[in-house]
């Protein structure tokens, strides 16, 4: 019923058709030069994410053994960092027992330098909720994933066909007290980017 | 809840501005805001044209509205979405109350959403006995200290940390006096964790739906919606019909845009793009009119459904920083609220489109250039000419024609006036006189100009 009368006063009121603008001439002008590497480095980290440039899985690995005590409940969706429980075991498991999970590690295909995000759809995430109840969030990317903006990062998403999917930027964070910027809202108290070089 | 004491917008910020170091406080740091939306706006040399673009895009979306829409519900339903349609904000509460009540919950979790404030949904589900919290840190301490949010991206920007401290150790059972934002929002992280680890829906609001895909995406730092969304068995998106934008690629303009606008960052923390239900679980969106498409009639005033909803336009706006969102009385303070308002109550909200200096600088800061100066100025002339104008102003407008339109008495009216403020100053800088609250009123000029100039022939002849 509603359904028909919101749509009639709509045809009724709607303007003139206009054209849809040329997002080629926007897009050409977006500055694409320059270190994709060192640009998403610059603006991840004053996004609050920890960001580590590394050769290997072993350098990661390492890196996460310093900064993670044994005995904490890690999750890895990436084959190479099987030591710790792997995501795809787990992933039919109820979405409320990973609430003790103290990091995820999760891969990225798409990384965007001029604001920090990294794109996961749920074939990386493996759960929906795995990237927001951690703990703590690691992603792994590799350097030829970066794009300059998010023109060419929609343009890599394309017409691709996902459930879910995120750009995630850093760690949660909220300034609604008093505009003081905390980090650790709801989600991860920390974002760790490894970028395979 | 948003206009409870039937006040006006001038005697609200009377309130308001009793406090002066606070208004200082609010005023200064609004501007900050404001500021860093300046510096991440120059940052991008392209960002006139991102603007351009953005609102070219939106404009295209209001021309086309009946086919995007039922495109969107096409593709949403295709990707196993339900999709509901709402005529007012009651239809909407009504869509959402049975969808709880057919699952007997009576317990819900609440990311943000300003198109539940504007049905005032809370309110209507409490009545029915369902429980919300609302998981956005901001509308949390706005919840419990029993107000509705004063800024739609800062909800609880009017108040000091040791009035919030005091409302989470009486809710929260934090320790007294503490005000440490960190310690503070970690109390919340602990409360709202276990809220939503035990609640059965979930509700969020939309920021665009994409017509091309009917997925719709969902922008915030702290990632409650996602924590309430992805825990929960009913996931229940409330949406305005102008929301939508026709293609995915189109994301990548509105998002580069939404955040620089808001706060200046470059991008949320979160930007969530939800498709397909996960396995067992349900996804339900309510497209809500309430009034939209009559203002889509408006031919002057229908950009206003371009908005995306960023703040831009109250940090930058001298009279909202001065007054505080609680004095706009509508769910969507500041100038753009000011121009939506009245489309759904012109008696109502006839005092909001006064509530400016017509500065124009909520329109320079617009990420998809709504005239928003412009719209005020239409309608206050609408307003006046539907009779809805506060009697004072009203009276006082009828005086000043009925002046100017004789010449005799236009020259002793000048003559009084001048008397006045020679002889009797006290007469006008009174309280009786709103023109003379702040202000201090001129000295008055011994003769008119057409007195001096009269005279100066005489001497030359």
């Amino acid at each position: 019923m509603s359904r028909e009368k919101i749509l009639a006063a709509i045809k009724a009121n709607q303007p003139e058709k206009t054209d849809l603008p040329d997002l080629d001439i926007l897009n050409a002008l977006t500055a694409t030069e320059g270190s994709l590497v060192q640009q998403y480095t610059t603006i991840a980290s004053a996004g609050g994410s920890f960001v580590y440039e590394v050769a290997d899985f072993e350098a990661i690995k390492s890196i996460l053994q310093k900064e993670f005590k044994p005995g904490v409940k890690i999750i890895s969706g990436i084959k190479e960092l099987k030591d710790y429980t792997f995501a795809e075991d787990v992933a039919h498991e109820l979405a409320h027992s990973f609430a003790d999970v103290e990091l995820a590690i999760l891969p990225s295909y798409l990384g965007v330098a001029e604001n920090g995000a990294l794109w996961l759809t749920e074939t990386q995430m493996n759960v929906r909720v795995l990237p927001f109840i951690s703990q703590h969030l690691a992603v792994v990317i590799n350097r030829n994933d970066l794009m300059p903006t998010m023109a060419q990062a929609y343009d890599k998403i394309g017409n691709a066909d996902y459930g879910y999917g995120a750009f995630i930027s850093g760690p949660s964070k909220t300034a609604d007290i008093e505009q003081s910027l905390v980090i650790g809202a709801h989600g991860p108290r920390s974002l760790s980017v490894f970028i395979l070089t | 809840m948003s206009n409870v004491t039937g006040k006006s917008h001038p005697e609200l910020a009377a309130d308001f501005n009793k406090d002066e170091p606070r208004v200082d406080w609010h005023d200064e740091t609004l501007w900050w805001v404001r500021a860093k939306r300046d510096i991440a706006a120059h940052k991008l040399p392209e960002w006139e044209l991102l603007r351009e673009t953005a609102s070219q895009i939106k404009h295209n979306v209001l021309s086309n509205l009946y086919t995007y829409l039922q495109q969107f519900e096409a593709n949403a339903q295709k990707n196993g979405v339900v999709v509901h349609w709402a005529a007012d904000a009651a239809e909407h509460n009504q869509i959402v109350h049975k969808l709880l009540s057919d699952k007997g919950i009576n317990r819900m979790v609440k990311s943000k959403s300003m198109l539940t404030e504007e049905c005032h949904l809370n309110e209507y589900l409490k009545e029915h006995g369902i429980d919300v919290i609302d998981s956005d840190l901001g509308e949390r301490i706005v919840q419990l200290a029993g107000e509705p949010p004063s800024h739609i991206v800062l909800p609880c920007i009017h108040k000091k940390k040791e009035e919030i401290g005091d409302i989470f150790h009486e809710h929260l059972g934090s320790a007294k006096g503490e005000s440490d934002p960190k310690i503070l929002t970690e109390t919340a992280r602990q409360h709202l964790r276990e809220v939503f680890l035990t609640r059965r829906a979930a509700l969020t609001g939309v920021n665009f739906a994409v017509a091309e895909t009917g997925e719709f995406v969902i922008c915030t730092n702290e990632g409650n919606a996602d924590m309430g969304a992805h825990l929960a068995e009913i996931h229940i998106a409330s949406m305005g019909f102008e929301k939508i934008i026709p293609e995915r690629k189109h994301l990548g303009v509105f998002l580069r845009l939404l955040t620089r606008s808001a706060t200046g960052q470059p991008i949320t923390t979160y930007s969530s793009h939800f498709k397909k239900p996960q396995e067992g679980r349900e996804i339900h969106i309510v497209i809500v009119d309430n009034g939209r498409s009559i203002q889509l009639g408006r031919e002057d005033f229908r950009n206003s459904l371009k908005c995306i909803r960023c703040g831009a336009c109250m940090n930058t706006c001298p009279v909202y920083r001065k007054s505080g969102g609680h004095s706009y009385h509508t769910a969507i303070a500041g100038p753009i609220g000011s121009i939506l308002a009245p489309n759904l109550d012109m008696k109502k909200y006839a005092d909001l489109p006064f509530a400016s200096t017509l500065c124009g600088s909520c329109s320079n800061v617009c990420p998809v250039k709504i005239n928003i100066h412009e719209q005020l100025y239409a309608w206050r002339q609408v307003i006046v000419k539907e009779g809805y104008s506060p009697a004072s102003k009203t009276a006082a407008m009828k005086a000043m024609a009925f002046t100017l339109s004789s010449p005799v008495l236009y020259r002793s009216a000048g003559k009084m006036g001048r008397v006045v403020f020679k002889y009797a100053p006290f007469a006008v800088n009174n309280k009786l006189n709103p023109w003379y609250k702040h202000r201090e009123m001129p000295k008055a000029p011994e003769q008119s100009f057409g007195e001096w100039y009269s005279k100066r022939k005489e001497g030359q002849n």
